[in-house]
């Protein structure tokens, strides 16, 4: 069930290739020297899409490829790997999987073009400085045949260049309570939306999104107004194995580059690799890497055969996941020495980006304690 | 013996069956400890009567040693059927019918480099624990550098004549047979000298004296060989290319240390302890810094038997374990001490006495202080570092 198959394989052999070419940390420099309005290559990301990668978690009646969240799971290591950017996590996997649970009329009118990379849908629910969904606050109050949304939302990816929202609402209850939340499609355009972009360490997209008084209609709710519970844990968890395996590809990826210095870089007349303090906290991070890798495969595996414990594993990955990117990078920076510091080498690239994707969706310690509350203690 | 199907849904519901009819309700818990396992052996008394039910029954069909063939005392079992075999003992709580160090190692060492008459010999008795057998590995100046050890063995044309002594020798006491590393050869190389010999432990000249250890218990033995004879059709693999066979053991010692072998570990999951010990009436482990390091350990005991299944795949898809079983034994040590620490912990003073024995059974301080040798046995933890950072990362030696 953990090992790959052929076609999981072959996937992640053309994805590797293709980011490499388009997609990789030189283009991220790119983009943010330039200050890319965008944050990343539509052209790209057409490509992408008609590789079948923005479609990975749509079905095929609405025009997606549907590899499921092993195969999604592969291209997030890439994108690990090359850190590129793409609104691949806030549209193909959290958009796309909100819409799942919507109005048929409207995954008909989104999912193809979500798939087709001509529509991006972000998902807007962090509020405060911790990932804390019952914490909700933006509300939602019924007025006749609309809702009316006042609040805002903070660390939306893509929220500048989104199309649409699924805004996280709290249409009855109190901040804290894990019933009476809402999700809400909001269509970027709408009167008293306003998006201001956040500059963030990875030089990725994240927006701080203003709802005013916007007003949409009813039959925009994603699942039941006031129990979308349910179907929030499971679009975030989708998010969180994606992260999770992004974190996987840059844990790696910082890892093989460290391990190539250790073997070329001299000092006291030895390859610094020859040295047994060296060794030691190699191999112990490489151990590391290699159970976060498990638990990823694991948790979208389990996830693809609809097994409850997915949503377990999704918690356990993001957490080992985290841990494993952020040792790594740390000892990317430190086994380098200065060069580890200087922006001209691009392992501050991954530190940065290991950082962000370990905090979004829930730290290592939120899942911990998340895994803690689902076994039962 | 039963005939299986290869239709694997057959497959799976004739050892359903077969385990419904045939595993006593006794032995479908885990075992509490080495103390609490099936070892088998000439000088065995079983526990109970269920223990020996459980082994005679397993024994007929095979399926103490489910994956060796059929010809010798095994089912024949491909690594697919062997997992459903593990998954549906795993369902029922059902332990290990036997554990021994034939079947870790010496088994796998033999099937790989034994001759068929060999095999025929010593592979059935394993599989029926009818013969206990013990490893003759560590010498006093030979623990991580193994390749030091000076146990010798004198060509006598048919036979060898062997003098030295072993040390951390787990049963020897209880043991009849030793798989020993010798050396044959003074003047060659270190590794180059060596060779993998099978004798009696009832041979004249072998004697052990069992080591108490800080857990109050003696599981290991000093050995010692004065003029032992040994056959030299009990050589195993080449003379001189005893360390090669020595290295595949290792290798499959480390894997079933990693988790394989089912028996050594108490089934239950860390949580389910601790929460019995320091838990409230809902079950919440109160002080929240305790529950923090539990959920920490249940993440990495989960990654790590979610790593040992994916090798266990990747080794039925022809890409064995190898040097990788260094990764497995390394935080299997590792886990297991942090877990006996949690649980002595959430036991608080009661912990710390030689009596107290947990709502389930489990011994507390004994595990704890037995689980210090988990990064010492069958190789030290920085040795496996070692072995993980030149093998498998290409680290350059000094």
């Amino acid at each position: 069930m953990l090992a790959y198959t052929d076609d999981e394989v072959m996937l992640a052999r053309s994805a590797d290739d293709f980011l490499a070419r388009f997609a990789s940390t030189k283009h991220l420099r790119r983009l943010r020297d330039g200050r890319d309005d965008t944050g990343f290559d539509r052209g790209v990301w057409h490509e992408m899409a008609r590789l079948g990668y923005a479609g990975v978690l749509v079905d095929e009646a609405h025009g997606g490829s549907a590899f499921g969240h092993v195969g999604a799971g592969l291209l997030c290591a890439s994108f690990g790997r090359h850190l590129s950017t793409s609104p691949f996590l806030s549209s193909a996997v959290l958009g796309a999987t909100a819409l799942r649970s919507a109005l048929a009329s409207a995954q008909r009118c989104w999912l193809p073009r979500i798939a087709e990379g001509e529509a991006i849908v972000a998902l807007a629910v962090d509020e405060g400085r911790r990932h804390a969904p019952a914490s909700t606050a933006l509300s939602a109050e019924r007025s006749g045949e609309v809702h009316v949304l006042r609040g805002e939302k903070t660390l939306v990816v893509d929220g500048h260049v989104a199309d649409a929202f699924v805004v996280l609402a709290r249409t009855s209850g109190r901040p804290g309570d894990a019933a009476g939340l809402s999700l809400f499609l909001v269509e970027a355009d709408r009167p008293g939306v306003s998006v201001r972009r956040q500059d963030m360490i990875d030089s990725r997209n994240a927006a701080r999104v203003t709802f005013d008084g916007v007003r949409v209609a009813t039959d925009t709710a994603i699942g039941p107004v006031d129990g979308a519970g349910p179907i929030i844990d499971d679009v975030l968890d989708a998010g969180r194995i994606a992260l999770a395996a992004e974190l996987v590809g840059i844990a790696r990826e910082a890892f093989e580059r460290t391990v190539t210095y250790l073997k070329r870089r001299r000092q006291f007349g030895h390859a610094i690799g020859s040295f047994q303090a060296l060794q030691h906290r190699a191999a112990q991070l490489h151990g590391q890497i290699e159970l976060a890798q498990s638990t990823v495969v694991k948790a979208a595996r389990l996830r693809d055969l609809g097994d409850p414990r997915a949503a377990l594993f999704a918690s356990v990955a993001k957490a080992k996941a985290g841990d494993a990117a952020e040792r790594a990078t740390d000892e990317a920076v430190q086994m380098h020495g200065g060069i580890g510091m200087t922006d001209e080498l691009d392992v501050g690239l991954y530190l940065k980006r290991a950082r962000v994707a370990g905090t979004l969706l829930g730290d290592r310690h939120l899942h911990a304690d998340r895994v803690a509350t689902l076994l039962g203690f | 013996m039963t005939e299986f199907a290869d239709d694997p849904q057959t497959f799976r519901a004739q050892i359903r069956a077969w385990l419904e009819r045939h595993c006593p309700p006794e032995m479908r818990s885990p075992a509490h400890g080495e103390d609490d396992i099936c070892w088998g052996g000439r000088r065995w008394t079983f526990r109970s009567d269920a223990q020996r039910q459980w082994l005679n029954a397993a024994a007929a069909e095979g399926l103490t040693v489910p994956g060796w063939p059929r010809a010798y005392g095994g089912a024949g079992m491909s690594s697919a059927q062997v997992q459903v075999f593990d998954d549906e003992m795993e369902r029922i709580g059902a332990r290990s019918p036997l554990e021994s160090f034939g079947i870790w190692m010496l088994g796998p060492a033999l099937l790989k480099f034994g001759t068929d008459e060999q095999k025929r010999r010593y592979l059935p008795p394993i599989a029926r624990g009818e013969i206990r057998w013990c490893q003759g590995y560590s010498e006093p100046d030979a623990g991580s550098d193994l390749v030091a050890l000076r146990t010798r063995a004198e060509d006598r044309g048919d036979r060898y004549v062997v003098n030295g002594q072993k040390i951390w020798t787990s049963y020897a006491d209880q043991a009849d047979w030793i798989f020993c590393l010798v050396r044959t050869d003074a003047t060659a190389p270190k590794h180059r000298g060596l060779s993998f010999v099978v004798f009696d432990m009832h041979t004249p000249g072998v004697t052990t004296r069992p080591i108490k250890l800080i857990s109050g218990k003696s599981p290991f033995c000093e050995t010692f060989f004065e003029n032992v004879e040994v056959p030299k059709a009990n050589l195993i693999g080449a003379e001189n290319g005893g360390w090669t066979v020595a290295k595949y053991l290792l290798t499959q010692e480390r894997e079933m240390i990693a988790g394989r072998a089912r028996g050594l570990h108490d089934g239950r999951p860390l949580w389910q302890v601790v929460q019995e010990l320091a838990g409230d009436a809902k079950g919440r482990i109160v002080d929240p810094i305790l529950r923090d390091r539990v959920a920490r350990a249940e993440i990495d005991a989960l990654a790590l038997t979610a790593t040992i299944e994916r090798y266990v795949e990747d080794a039925a898809h022809g890409h064995e374990i190898g040097d990788r079983s260094s990764i497995l034994k390394y935080c299997n040590a590792e886990l297991n001490q942090r877990r006996q620490t949690l649980i002595l912990e959430a036991s608080g003073a009661d912990g710390l006495r030689w009596d107290f024995v947990r709502s389930d059974g489990g011994e507390v301080a004994p595990a704890w202080l037995r689980a210090k040798a988990n990064s010492i046995e069958g190789g030290t933890a920085e040795v496996m570092l070692n072995i993980v950072a030149k093998r498998l990362l290409d680290l350059p030696a000094e």
